[in-house]
């Protein structure tokens, strides 16, 4: 017999034939009868009309047409609701059979159908249900009431149906347990508060962690996704339930090894005992490598996530670039995640194989591909500078090829390529040349036109170039536009000479033909440059250029993150969180638990003398002052700093991240809904009278305005930083110089060259009324990502209240990052004055100080400046300290006092110079005080 | 969790529809068809988003099967969870197809409902569903029968029932071992890994322990230090050194972790107990040595050398060579020393098939190509040579050292059970590029 025939009755009249089928006496006939309704169902016809009919056939103790019956009810019940009643009997009827299979059948039905009078009935035997003596029933049971929640979540609150639930957890089968933690999960997240209904509890986690070694493999799952959503309450147990689930690594089902690996990579971020995060990375490897011989469709989920992974820890898989090289037979989407992946783990070690297997790919079919490959050779040339001439030949040899699309691709990355390494590769410019006219891509025509504004000196006949350009200048894209203009102002102030009728046309073209108004603005602001002030004019369009980053298209920080909190979900298979695709929830947004190890290699860097690196997008960058429209925030960062700066780079995630402000690496609470919150301004309060009477107070500077009301919509805020049993506050007082009250206060750091961010949401008593100053000290952590400041110890700051967002920058005082263990040994300090070459050392001279040797060895020690040594030379005190500071920059100082004058000389020696600036202001303030 | 799921055939027509969750509407089964199905572009991913409801599909012969959802769900599994139903199809009713879906609907309309519960996937194991879902209508199960089928689909061991009886207990194990490698012109090793599994078809009564020994590097170091066994290690004694294990989830994995001993009790009938990556110390069996010269725009010469890298004494068989030519050939000379070549225009490709080759023997084939000549500028980019073969022994050098038996319950003992034990080394994907 086949079944297929039902799929084909197309006959008019069907319905009624199917009645008297329906209500036959034969019951051999009313289940086909009953197959063909499903049938029709299933291919989208509507045959509803028939519900009386299919009821009737529900009672029955045929297995097979029972469930098509009920299978009929779920579709329909919804538009039918009176009659959907008619079932109610035998439901509730079943729910009592002694067979557990039927029992769980119609608890499992019923949950599903949406009619509020039957979930009336449902009540009942699902109390019974939770408590049968079948696990097989408790099961179903456990599912039923995630069900029941999601129609009518106040009844199951009423219940008590959670606390039932909640004592499955402590079932005897691992599989009640399992759908038991699956139903609370999705209950915890739909919760309307975003707030979790029912706290996990060591206990709690003690038995899913034991259910998890004996359930099936999607229980697994499930007991592994809720994992992820506990926060363990510290180290010790954090590294406990790593121990105990990295046994999962070696599931042959992915989405189980994919769970545990999210559940690891949070954990891994309390853990400090490296020793431990070591070996757990080394077992991270090999799963995520297997991942790949998996069927292609799980092969691109792991390459999404790996991807992820990458970014937060470089380390796991720098040594197997190998399989991530792309097969001839892998799917699309395999490929190009894969090259992606590539180029991340791109190094000097590897590049060799990487370039000659980015140089096969470029000769593939797929145009996507070939272009993503080409851009890869461009980006490797970026990262490994050693690779950087290889690179550049390789794209040659591309551009040979002639092939349109590889060539315009390849000019695009010789663009990046040039500005990372000026002055090394022109030579190349007269083969891009050549291919002119080929080009037909806006991204393409401008990074040419940009090149050759930027070498305009160089090309011989650069300025008929861009004249045969400014042809159609009207029909271009307006990127193109505004790089021509921009490229012919730059030939201009080159070689004035013979360039002044191309630079008059293109101003009028842009300034009078033009309805674009950024190319308005810009052909303005460069007429009246060039026609007051020309050295200006060579100044701002000649400027230096800031430095483009190795890294591309890295994922920012925050939502990084996050979104390793979400690795194996589709949030991270699209990259974006998951407020960006699902709806109506208000889940609560995933953190990372707030790291507690110091990461040296983060810190270093922000103390050494590096070059302001901006990001570099695969988009065009240019990097001089009035080229906004491409990259405005990058351009915003390097051309004025403290002032002003665009949102997203500030905000992070964007408006959210300070919508969630309450959240974010509160040390003791990392993902802990705001529940039980030290109160950081009494906190702060009660630390200013204990740090006063318990210690001798460190030195803290008067407090400054940071933001005037007018600039603060009616907000006025003053402040200073302060350093209080070694943490670092930020005192502020707010006033109110509005006429309305005040609410809704949160703050944002921009990244900054210590890492720093608030290590508490910011608790401002709110309302705040008018004209009621108010005091707040708000503690920060240095754990943030770190960038670096001009000056070095700017700090950009956003603070949020129910009016707007605010933007203002301040100074940190270098003495607040003094740290407590910042003293040396003294052979160590020996050794390190050696070590320093004298390049390094500054000196400064203070004057107007009053003070003997022992007062200044003592104010210094109170701000955690050690004095190490103390000699006396020819009368002179000479004085040798030591200090840290947060990022573990040490620096080093002699500071010597004559017998009879108030002024001493300072010098300042450290590894990273740029310090020493701040470190003199420190000193000078420290010992007026 | 999951929302629904739909099954359609290579035209978009729904073959199977089965909501999970209110959320997904009937316009889902719509959306899907009208933007991926019949998408002019190529499918480039497996999970599509419109308009805020994600679809993950996978693509079996002519038919599609998608789940669809609108929450943040837990992207591996549902992939995992496709494939396993395909599988789950595919052991109840053969291939996959459309004719087959329709004729089976009830059936998989039924197992959707218990595999899938409100989205959340419950136990898929096909042994124990084939226990109680099984067509038979009314099927009047006595009271043990019922308990033992829920405590089976629920229980620690879901995988395996109670009270098998066999009169001969026998076992077979099977190590299947696909070689896998990318080889540049020049002969240099681009990439190789083994992907093996072993295959275990038990014939077992009772519920037998079994423990499992493999002569894993890390294993026997470990086994080496104990007091007891020090002869084990002696030097010579070849290890294999596994990058990466996973297991069937009957073994203990904590046991694995710990003591590094596999042990299980064995579902009945045949499954897969572990699958295995090694990347150290292949020996590959063949080696292909390309020679491809251009002559001019309308000749191709390419001359290509078969190396057999094993044991004389050892054959092996269902060799295929695959060389790709040029789309625009117009005709192929081809002269072989051993076996057979065909030039196939459909596939544009040279296949030389020889049935059977001995251990350390060399054989070549010569082809002259003519080229049609043509005006596209664009080069052809030379498709790696690939070939299949099968070799009686693991490229890898996995061993497997025992396979013990215990059941306290019954008395058989472990030298009463007949073991099997067989390696195969086949290709994957074995390309040497020219």
């Amino acid at each position: 017999m086949t079944d297929a025939k039902y799929f084909t009755t197309t006959k008019k009249g069907e319905i009624f034939e199917l009645k008297s089928e329906l209500n036959s006496d034969k019951k051999e006939k009313k289940r086909e009868a009953v197959k063909k309704v499903i049938a029709s169902m299933t291919v989208g016809k509507d045959v509803s009309a028939l519900f009386p009919d299919v009821v009737n056939c529900m009672q029955t103790d045929n297995l097979e047409l029972k469930k098509l019956v009920y299978l009929y009810l779920m579709n329909y019940a919804k538009s039918q609701p009176d009659m959907a009643i008619m079932a109610v009997n035998t439901f509730v009827k079943d729910c009592e059979d002694p067979n557990p299979l039927i029992r769980a059948l119609a608890v499992r039905t019923m949950g599903c159908i949406r009619v509020d009078k039957i979930t009336e009935y449902l009540c009942e035997p699902l109390r019974k249900c939770l408590k049968d003596e079948d696990p097989y029933v408790r099961k179903t049971a456990a599912v039923c009431v995630a069900k029941l929640y999601d129609i009518n979540a106040q009844l199951v609150e009423d219940q008590g149906f959670l606390e039932q639930l909640k004592e499955l957890l402590s079932d005897s089968n691992p599989m009640v347990v399992a759908n038991a933690v699956a139903a609370l999960s999705e209950i915890n997240e739909s919760s309307p508060s975003g707030v979790p209904l029912v706290e996990m509890n060591a206990p709690t986690i003690n038995k899913l962690l034991t259910a998890l070694n004996e359930c099936t493999e999607w229980g697994q799952v499930f007991i592994l996704d809720s994992l992820s959503n506990y926060n363990p309450k510290d180290e010790r147990e954090a590294q406990s339930i790593c121990e105990r689930i990295t046994p999962r690594l070696a599931h042959a089902n992915a989405a189980v090894v994919l769970s545990a690996v999210k559940v690891l990579m949070k954990y891994m971020e309390m853990i400090s005992d490296t020793e431990f995060v070591s070996v757990l990375t080394r077992k991270l490897a090999p799963p995520l490598v297997t991942l790949l011989s998996s069927e292609p469709e799980v092969q691109y989920v792991a390459l999404r996530n790996i991807n992820l992974i990458v970014q937060k820890r470089p380390d796991i898989l720098k040594h197997e670039m190998k399989v991530f090289f792309v097969k001839y037979n892998d799917p699309i989407y395999v490929k190009l995640e894969k090259l992606d992946i590539m180029i991340r783990l791109a190094s000097q070690a590897n590049i060799a194989q990487v370039l000659s297997e980015l140089k096969e790919y470029a000769t593939e079919v797929d145009v996507d591909f070939v272009r993503k490959a080409v851009r890869a050779i461009g980006r490797c040339a970026i990262k490994v500078e050693q690779s950087a001439e290889r690179c550049v030949a390789t794209l040659l040899d591309l551009i040979q090829t002639k092939v349109n699309y590889v060539v315009q691709e390849a000019i695009v990355v010789i663009k990046d390529i040039f500005r990372k390494y000026p002055n090394k590769y022109e030579s190349i410019i007269s083969t891009l040349c050549e291919n002119l006219d080929t080009l037909d891509e806006p991204e393409a025509r401008a990074s040419m036109i940009w090149i050759i504004g930027e070498y305009a000196e160089r090309i011989d006949n650069a300025d008929e170039l861009l004249e045969s350009f400014l042809e159609g200048f009207a029909d271009e894209n307006s990127q193109v536009q505004l790089q021509l203009l921009t490229a012919i102002v730059k030939l201009f102030l080159k070689r004035p000479a013979d360039t002044q009728e191309l630079v008059q046309q293109v101003l009028s073209l842009a300034t009078q033909d033009s309805d674009n108004p950024d190319l308005r603005d810009r052909g303005y602001i460069y007429w009246r440059l060039l026609s007051t002030d020309p050295a200006a004019a060579k100044e701002v369009v000649l400027a230096e250029k800031p430095l483009i980053s190795e890294e591309t298209d890295l994922l920012e920080p925050t939502l990084l993150d996050e979104l390793i909190c979400h690795i194996a979900s589709l949030a991270s298979v699209y990259h974006k969180p998951p407020s960006a695709f699902v709806e109506g929830r208000s889940g609560l947004r995933k953190i990372l638990p707030a790291s507690t190890r110091l990461d040296m290699k983060k810190m270093e860097g922000s103390g050494d003398a590096q070059p302001a690196v901006i990001p570099s997008q695969d988009s065009l960058i240019i990097g001089d002052l009035l080229s906004m429209d491409i990259n405005p925030p990058q351009v915003m960062q390097q051309s004025a700093p403290a002032a002003s700066y665009s949102g997203p780079d500030l905000l992070g995630g964007g408006l959210d991240a300070l919508l969630d402000v309450g959240a974010p690496s509160a040390p003791s609470a990392p993902l802990g809904p705001p529940s039980i919150p030290s109160n950081p301004a009494t906190g702060g309060l009660l630390g200013d009278i204990f740090g006063l009477s318990s210690s001798p107070s460190t030195y803290t500077s008067p407090k400054t305005l940071w933001l005037p009301a007018v600039k603060g919509k009616g907000l006025e805020i003053s402040g200073t930083f302060s350093r209080r049993n070694g943490q670092i506050y930020m005192d502020m007082t707010f006033t109110n110089k509005a006429m309305q009250p005040m609410s809704g206060f949160a703050i944002q750091f921009n990244k900054n060259s210590f890492g720093l961010i608030p290590g508490q949401p910011l608790q401002v008593p709110t309302p705040l009324t008018p004209n009621q100053p108010c005091d707040v000290s708000l503690p920060m952590n240095t754990t943030g990502p770190v960038q670096k400041m001009e000056p070095l110890n700017n700090l950009q700051v956003a603070v949020k209240n129910n009016v707007d967002v605010l933007y203002f920058a301040c100074l940190i005082p270098m003495n607040v990052l003094f740290a407590e263990d910042g003293q040396m040994d003294k052979r160590v300090f020996l050794q390190t004055w050696k070590d320093i070459p004298t390049q390094n050392e500054v000196q400064y001279s203070i004057n107007n100080v009053s003070a003997n040797s022992d007062a200044v060895v003592q104010k210094m020690q109170q701000n955690n400046v050690f004095t190490i040594a103390k000699r006396n030379v020819e009368g002179q005190d000479m004085l040798y300290q030591s200090l840290k500071l947060t990022n573990n920059v040490w620096v080093l100082a002699e500071v010597k006092i004559p017998p009879s004058s108030n002024n001493c000389t300072l010098s300042i020696k450290s590894i990273a110079v740029d310090v020493a600036g701040g470190v003199y202001a420190a000193y000078e303030g420290i010992l007026r005080s | 969790m999951i929302g629904g799921l739909f099954i359609y055939n290579h035209k978009g027509e729904v073959l199977i529809s089965r909501v999970y969750r209110d959320d997904i509407g009937r316009n889902a089964v719509d959306a899907f068809r009208v933007n991926v199905i019949h998408a002019r572009q190529q499918v480039r991913s497996p999970v599509t988003n419109i308009a805020r409801t994600s679809f993950f599909h996978v693509k079996r012969a002519n038919i599609w099967v998608a789940a669809v959802t609108k929450q943040n769900v837990n992207a591996a599994m549902v992939f995992e969870f496709l494939l396993k139903i395909i599988d789950c199809m595919q052991s109840y009713f053969g291939k996959i197809s459309e004719e087959n879906v329709k004729n089976n609907f009830v059936l998989i309309y039924e197992l959707l409902d218990e595999i899938l519960d409100f989205g959340y996937p419950q136990n898929t194991d096909t042994g124990v569903l084939k226990t109680f879902i099984t067509q038979q209508g009314v099927k009047s199960q006595t009271k043990e029968e019922q308990a033992q089928i829920t405590s089976q689909v629920t229980g620690q061991i879901g995988w395996r029932r109670e009270g098998i009886k066999y009169r001969r207990n026998e076992l077979f194990l099977d190590v299947l071992e696909f070689c896998n490698l990318l080889m540049s012109p020049q002969g240099q090793v681009l990439s190789a890994h083994v992907a093996g599994k072993v295959v275990m078809k038990s014939y077992l009564s009772g519920m037998p322990e079994c423990k499992f020994g493999i002569n894993d590097k890390l294993v026997m170091e470990t086994k080496g230090k104990g007091p007891t066994t020090e002869d084990q290690t002696r030097a010579g004694k070849p290890v294999v050194v596994i990058d990466d294990c996973q297991f069937h989830q009957c073994v203990k994995l904590s046991k694995f972790e710990t003591e590094h001993s596999i042990s299980f009790i064995p579902p009945d009938g045949e499954f897969e107990l572990m699958k295995y990556r090694t990347t150290k110390d292949i020996s590959l069996p063949f080696r292909v040595i390309p020679l491809v010269r251009e002559v001019g725009r309308t000749r191709m010469e390419v001359k290509v050398v078969l190396k057999s890298n094993f044991k004389p004494s050892l054959l092996g068989q269902k060799i295929e060579v695959k060389i790709p030519t040029p789309l625009n050939t117009s005709g192929v000379q081809l002269i072989c020393m051993k076996g057979k070549a065909k030039y196939k225009a459909s596939e544009n490709a040279i296949v030389w098939k020889i049935k059977r080759m001995a251990g350390m023997k060399e054989t070549q084939l010569s082809a002259e190509i003519e080229l049609l000549e043509t005006d596209t500028k664009k080069k052809w980019t030379r498709p790696p040579i690939s070939m299949n073969f099968e070799v009686p022994f693991a490229p890898s050098g996995f061993k497997v050292r025992y396979l013990k038996v215990f059941e306290p319950k019954l008395n058989y003992s472990d030298h009463e059970v007949i073991k099997w034990v067989r390696y195969i080394g086949r290709s994957g994907l074995y390309e040497t590029r020219c």
